[in-house]
């Protein structure tokens, strides 16, 4: 318990600093920090499949290209457009609403006492698949579709239109 | 676990840790003699008899020499990027089975540091990992060449990723685990995964090439326009270390080859050995194999480094998605038919 509680600073911490930090790369590096101790918490959780996909797709992949984005993109303190004051009240209450909501909701779930598990290996891959392809077998391709089809649509944003491109 | 169980497990760490420095310093010598019998020359014959001090001589330059960091680089992740680079080429060697296991009185020794059920996507990971000590050490240099370089590198890790993951589900389909000492279990004998996976074998050596930066895929460092790449900011041994990194990777991207594709510690009448010289000598003999086929690889990657000229950007970038990707998830379709109608 010692070390979830650990972890669970530490993921607090590096999400307060990926808002807090000026420099837009640094908070990107710490939003990989804080995905690295997600990574963990899986793990403590005995979901290794889950863990290491997190690594691999979140951690080696999206923030890859949030990197590259950034670095391409040269933001800088210079280039960035001064936030007027109704922008900001407006981002105050609309936050503060949301984490009421978030509160309530858990308190509403009792979501405080600590989840038991009927199966402890229900994370290992096998067990996982096996529930992904038989119990939830339409969920996942209908998730699969969707996948594809905003692939197809990134797709069809970036190629010119050859009618117009001529 | 016992205590004697965590000082084996330590010193197969220490071991492992020292042969791939070891064999990440003498790759250098050997791509250089290597270079020089390509090129009709001699070669380091210097340092030592036939130059086989080499090496050390030039980790005790890198290690002399003055350290200098950019006046406007970003100090901190200067010092990160080549730091994460050697780690992550370092940690990737934790799941790869090295051979049986040894019996030494009562004590029964594994020789592989950790068996975790997702062995095989593990590394996948450490690789995806690798490109940040790239990435972060080219933008931290506040350069133009690194952080080209550097984004090169990005995008080209990210594009071969894809096929590599594509081609190993195809093995996934045959194997059906994750564990790569299960995989290296099932290659018994004769029995390697090359034999029923040739397409996805080659697939997975070019993402390999890709993966570890070497040519013709070593765009990131391309010296003819990009100076000398995400390192051009880089001297003494943070440079070693950056250079260090891509020998390490490709001794573990060939250790992960051999373990996947090419019987791992698995050779042909591997029972009637066994039968004869005793189970340890056996189990040593396949280790020795192991590392000779690791080797072979090794030598393939510098001889294709010296043979075949470094690809243009867009043929890169055309080769991986339009070429690799496709050709891969024909393959998982074509075994996934063919596994269907074998198992009917």
């Amino acid at each position: 318990m010692n070390t979830f509680y650990f972890i669970a600073f530490l993921s607090i911490f590096f999400s307060i600093l990926v808002i807090t930090a000026k420099n837009p790369v640094h908070s990107i590096l710490y939003l990989i920090l804080t995905f690295f101790t997600f990574t963990i918490h899986y793990i403590l959780l005995n979901a290794q499949f889950l863990a290491i996909v997190n690594f691999i797709v979140y951690m080696g992949a999206i923030l890859v290209l949030f990197l590259y984005t950034l670095m391409l993109m040269n933001l800088n303190k210079e280039s960035e457009q001064p936030k007027s004051n109704l922008i900001k009240f407006a981002a105050v209450i609309g936050g503060g609403c949301f984490l009421v909501t978030i509160v309530a909701a858990l308190k509403a779930f009792g979501a405080s006492n600590p989840v038991i598990l009927k199966d402890p290996n229900l994370g290992l891959v096998k067990n996982l698949g096996k529930v992904l392809f038989n119990e939830y077998l339409l969920p996942f391709e209908i998730s699969s579709v969707l996948l594809l089809s905003a692939m197809v649509g990134a797709v069809l944003l970036a190629t010119k239109d050859p009618k117009t491109a001529a | 676990m016992e205590l004697a169980d965590i000082i084996v497990k330590f010193i197969l760490v220490v071991i492992i840790f020292a042969i791939s420095l070891v064999i990440a310093m003498y790759s250098t010598y050997a791509e250089r003699k290597i270079a020089a019998f390509f090129q009709d020359r001699i070669g380091p014959n210097r340092a030592g008899p036939w130059g086989l001090l080499q090496p050390l001589a030039d980790g005790g330059k890198m290690f002399l020499k003055e350290e200098i960091i950019p006046t406007n680089a970003s100090s901190f992740l200067f010092i990160v990027g080549p730091s994460l680079a050697i780690m992550t080429a370092c940690i990737g060697s934790a799941v790869i089975p090295w051979g049986q296991k040894l019996t030494i009185g009562a004590h029964v020794i594994d020789l592989q540091v950790a068996d975790i059920n997702v062995g095989i996507l593990y590394v996948f990971g450490v690789v995806s990992l690798g490109v940040y000590g790239v990435m972060i050490g080219g933008w931290a240099s506040n350069n133009k060449y690194s952080l080209l370089g550097a984004i090169r590198a990005a995008s080209q890790n990210i594009s071969y990723e894809i096929s590599m993951g594509l081609s190993i589900i195809a093995l996934l389909l045959i194997t059906g685990t994750l564990s790569l000492r299960q995989i290296a279990e099932q290659q018994h004998s004769w029995h390697w995964n090359v034999l029923s996976q040739p397409v996805g074998f080659i697939l997975f050596l070019i993402c390999a090439f890709a993966e570890t930066n070497r040519t013709p895929f070593d765009l990131p460092e391309c010296e003819t326009e990009l100076v000398g790449g995400y390192h051009t900011e880089y001297s003494s041994m943070k440079l070693g270390f950056y250079l260090f990194a891509e020998y390490i990777n490709m001794f573990i991207s060939s250790a992960v080859m051999v373990t996947l594709y090419w019987g791992a510690y698995n050779y042909p009448f591997m029972d009637w050995m066994a039968a004869h010289i005793g189970t340890n000598g056996a189990v040593i003999l396949g280790v020795t194999l192991m590392f000779a086929k690791i080797f072979l690889f090794i030598f393939f990657f510098m001889w294709v480094r010296w043979t075949i000229p470094r690809f243009r950007y867009d043929q890169l970038m055309d080769l991986g998605w339009k070429i690799l990707i496709p050709i891969a998830i024909a393959n998982i379709v074509v075994t996934g038919i063919v596994i269907t109608l074998i198992n009917r």
